[in-house]
Parts: C-alpha cells; sequence; structure tokens
C-alpha cells in the first residue's frame, strides 16, 4: 500500500489492519508521552485545496505525534487561489522533498490524478475529494463503531447501521457503504429520494425513506451534515419540513436499541440533521469520533510511510 | 540445520532464570516482567509462572512492543504493530525485566529502553534471554542468559516454542564457515 485513495482500493484485511495499528496507536495517546519517533525525518504536507477544521488539525496531530514535520498548505493565502494548477503545486511540493501529501480537493479524482501523475514521487493521502471519497473518516467510524459495538469481534459482522441524510454530496457516505459493508455490516441509507445520487441502486447497501422505521433496528445511527454550500437547487421544501421527517431529536433517540450509538462526521448543524440534544446525549460518540479520527490517521500515516514500500512490492519479508 | 537446545534444556533454563531473577532481586514483589512480542512475551509468560509456583504470589508481567522505536523501520516493509500491555502497578520505580528470545545486535533492546522510557522511570532494566548468539553491535549485556550459542554472522538461530510453532527447540540454520 502506497497510497490511500478510496476504500474500494482496500481489501478487507488490509482495512482491518489499520484498525488495528490505530488501537495499538491509541494507547500511545492515552499514555503520558504522546510523542514517538517512528517518522522522523519525513516530511508531510497537508494541501487543502478546500475548508476543514478537522481532517486537516487530526493529520497534523497524528503527523506530530509521529514525529513528522509539517508543512500546511491551503487554497486561501497561497497561490492556488492566484489560479496555479495541481501539476505545478505538486512539482513545487517533490522539489520541497514531501515523502506524502495529504490532498483535499473539491474535484473528485484529484487524489487519484496527483496518485497516478510522475509530479511526484511520494505517498498520497485522499483527505476528501469532491462527492468521491473521505477515506480516513470512514475509516475512524468503522474503528468506532467496532470500539462500541463489536464485542471483541475484528470486523463488524451482524451490526446496522443507518447513515441518514445528505448522501448525494457526502463523501463520507460513499466512502462509509464501501467500508462497512466489507467489513460484514449492514448499510441502511436514509434520505429524501432528491438526496440520493444517481446509480445508488449498485451501491452495497439498503435504501429507505423513513426513518422512524429504520431507528429501531439499528446498532449505530450516523448523522451526515447537510452541504448547504454544495447545493444549487431545492432538494427540499424548507429545514423544518427536512427536520421533521430525517432530523434526529431526542423522540427518535428514545426509539433506538439499548445500546445503539449516535454518531456525526462533523461539522454539525445543530438544529437541522441533528437536535443539540441528541448531539451532547449519552449515545453520542461524536465528540470521541474525533479522538478516534487522531489514531487512524496515526495508523494510516504509520503503514504508508514508516516501512519500505518498495521491499513490500517485491515480496519480500522478513 | 542443527538442534542447539532441545525442549527439556529450554524448560530448565527458563526454570533457572526465574530462580536468578528472584535472587537478584530478593523476591518478586518489585519484579514487573515485560515480554517482547512474539516469542518473548510467551517467555515472559512461562517466567512468571514460573516464579509464581516457586514463590508463590503472583508476579506483575506485561508485554512491550517496540515496533515503534525501531531504526530500521524503513529498511524492512511495513511492520504490524503488536500489543503492549502495562501490568496494573506499571513501571514506576519497579524493577523491570525485559524477555526475547534472541539477543543478537541488540538494536531490539535499544529499542525496549525507548519504549520504556515513554512508559515511565523504573528503578532498574534488567534482561532476559533464552538464547545469546553474539554479534553485538551496541553496548548492551544480558543479566540472564539461557544458553550462549556461538554462531558465525551467517547463520540464523531459530526460536520454537509450543504456543506458536507446535514444539520447542532452539535451531542453528546454515554452516559455520
Amino acid at each position: 500500500m502506497k497510497h490511500l485513495l478510496s476504500i474500494s482500493d482496500l481489501s478487507k484485511a488490509e482495512a482491518i489492519s489499520i484498525l488495528d495499528t490505530a488501537q495499538e496507536l491509541a494507547r500511545v495517546s492515552d499514555g503520558p508521552m504522546k510523542k514517538l519517533p517512528t517518522l522522523r525525518g519525513r516530511t508531510i504536507v497537508n494541501l487543502f485545496a478546500e475548508d476543514s477544521t478537522r481532517t486537516r488539525i487530526s493529520f497534523e496531530a497524528a503527523a506530530k505525534r509521529l514525529s513528522a514535520d509539517v508543512i500546511n498548505f491551503s487554497a486561501k493565502g497561497s497561490s492556488i487561489s492566484k489560479g496555479e494548477s495541481l501539476k505545478d503545486t505538486a512539482q513545487t511540493l517533490q522539489a520541497m522533498g514531501a515523502d506524502a501529501v495529504i490532498i483535499r480537493h473539491g474535484a473528485s479524482g484529484a487524489a487519484q490524478r496527483l496518485a497516478d501523475s510522475k509530479w511526484m514521487s511520494g505517498s498520497v493521502i485522499n483527505a476528501g475529494d469532491g462527492t468521491h471519497e473521505h477515506p480516513s473518516q470512514a475509516l475512524l467510524d468503522a474503528f468506532t463503531v467496532r470500539k462500541h459495538l463489536s464485542k471483541g469481534a475484528n470486523d463488524l459482522t451482524g451490526l446496522r447501521v443507518a447513515i441518514v441524510g445528505d448522501v448525494l454530496h457526502s463523501r463520507v457516505a460513499r466512502s462509509n457503504v464501501l467500508l462497512l459493508s466489507k467489513l460484514g455490516a449492514q448499510v441502511i441509507l436514509v434520505a429524501p429520494p432528491t438526496l440520493l445520487p444517481v446509480g445508488i441502486e449498485s451501491w452495497p447497501c439498503q435504501i429507505s425513506y423513513d426513518l422512524d422505521e429504520v431507528i429501531p433496528n439499528v446498532d449505530a445511527i450516523m448523522m451526515l451534515r447537510i452541504q448547504l454550500e454544495r447545493m444549487n437547487e431545492l432538494y427540499f421544501p424548507n429545514a423544518r419540513e427536512y427536520s421533521r421527517y430525517f432530523g434526529l431529536n431526542s423522540d427518535r433517540i428514545r426509539a433506538m436499541k439499548p445500546e445503539a450509538i449516535v454518531m456525526h462526521p462533523g461539522p454539525m448543524n445543530r438544529g437541522l440533521e441533528i437536535t443539540a440534544d441528541a448531539a451532547d446525549g449519552a449515545r453520542s460518540v461524536i465528540v470521541e469520533q474525533v479522538t478516534n479520527g487522531v489514531s487512524i490517521r496515526m495508523a494510516i500515516l504509520y503503514l504508508l510511510l514508516a516501512g519500505n514500500q518498495e521491499i513490500l512490492e517485491m515480496g519480500v519479508s522478513s | 540445520m542443527s538442534l542447539a537446545l532441545p525442549a527439556p534444556d529450554i524448560a530448565r533454563a527458563l526454570i533457572r532464570i526465574s530462580h536468578e531473577i528472584l535472587e537478584r532481586n530478593s523476591g518478586s514483589a518489585n519484579i514487573t516482567l515485560l515480554g517482547i512480542p512474539t516469542r518473548g512475551a510467551h517467555l515472559a509468560k512461562r517466567i512468571a509462572s514460573a516464579i509464581e509456583s516457586i514463590e508463590g504470589t503472583s508476579v506483575q508481567m506485561g508485554t512491550l512492543d517496540i515496533t515503534l522505536h525501531r531504526d530500521d523501520l524503513r529498511l524492512r516493509a511495513p511492520r504490524p504493530l503488536m500489543p503492549t500491555v502495562i501490568p496494573s502497578l506499571g513501571v514506576e520505580g519497579r524493577d523491570v525485566v525485559l524477555v526475547d528470545d534472541v539477543l543478537f545486535s541488540g538494536r531490539t533492546i535499544r529499542a525496549a529502553l525507548d519504549a520504556l522510557g515513554e512508559i515511565g522511570r523504573p528503578k532498574s532494566v534488567q534482561l532476559a534471554v533464552l538464547v545469546d548468539r553474539g554479534h553485538r553491535q551496541l553496548p548492551i549485556r544480558a543479566d540472564y542468559v539461557g544458553k550462549n550459542l556461538p554462531t558465525s554472522i551467517e547463520q540464523s538461530v531459530l526460536v520454537h516454542l509450543t504456543e506458536l510453532d507446535g514444539a520447542d527447540e532452539v535451531l542453528i540454520e546454515g554452516s559455520t564457515t
């Protein structure tokens, strides 16, 4: 594994090895000394052509805990805003000796383009490309579900997870459907028909338009953010109607299974897809998802950067 | 391939090491055994049960994964991480005994000392190994040795344990020249 571009590239065994590695690394984050020497001397570039709070900070924290040097690079305040192409940006980073580039970009496939090109030789990690994929988010969600609900098993067999809301604009939903089903969970997408993408029938999941019917039967519910910034048309009549049919509120929380958990990839629109009492209630693991995100990203960086990939590719092992 | 240490010799060596640990530390009260995965962890477990049967009290025992502190990470394919389990009393102020199967270059132990330093400050750190095969590249020595096996650098030493490999044996692979 040289790059992490999409969940569809990962085998089940690779996905589980990332989760297991994250589990060991989480112990480090809990310990008194949070810094490890593992990636000392490696340079990691955070190339964020689209806004982000937690993904960028989370990758930065993960890289720093492994002693890598981190260069932050965002569209605002860089030459990207002057119209520099991805190719020129990549060649600049290559010239500076970046060992890995973590890229968030508004165009679907940007990470793949960067990895396939000969513009730079380092690893490419997709931190969200358009409405395509967000693999590290799916991995941290799967990690969170596994930690709370798998009862010691290393995959998610037998669990039911509902993903609710703006699937159309969500790269998180696509990555999660692929990963959770790969790990053996049953995934149910719940959304108004206007917020489901074309071709949804081919996704490995079920579809429902009725949240109240789904809620009592799931072990975890993942609320998606309504992505107002990507909405150029009218997808639902108004916010209040959306909340009534597809929002998570305290009545729906009470209808859930006793052990079930509430997740949200953030940032939340409080009062739209989730009410404040649902977001802050006892079932909510939303804040813990952020903590788990650092462990997962440490695992990704460790597995991509610590060893010598060429040896692995040649099939020589110790 | 030649048999350097048959199963009964391994059992005797571990019993002797257990006695030596107890003698040097005047009992098991302040001892924390930490096995280095994978085979060191199994050896630590065996030493712990030997100490328990000698002393009649339980001994603090855990595992310490050193992968993240290795200095040869970049020379090898990516390695999976092994569990680190620190027993309830921690390592602060304890007499920590690191347990590994083979002592060779000493680099694993250097990494283990770094890994231990992240967790706390033990009163002392001692090292128990089943086999010392020589060829040290760092100023590191073992306090308790099952058997010294003079080897040539071209040879490799294989430790097999019942828990993982179905039998207890130490083998030397390759010729002496």
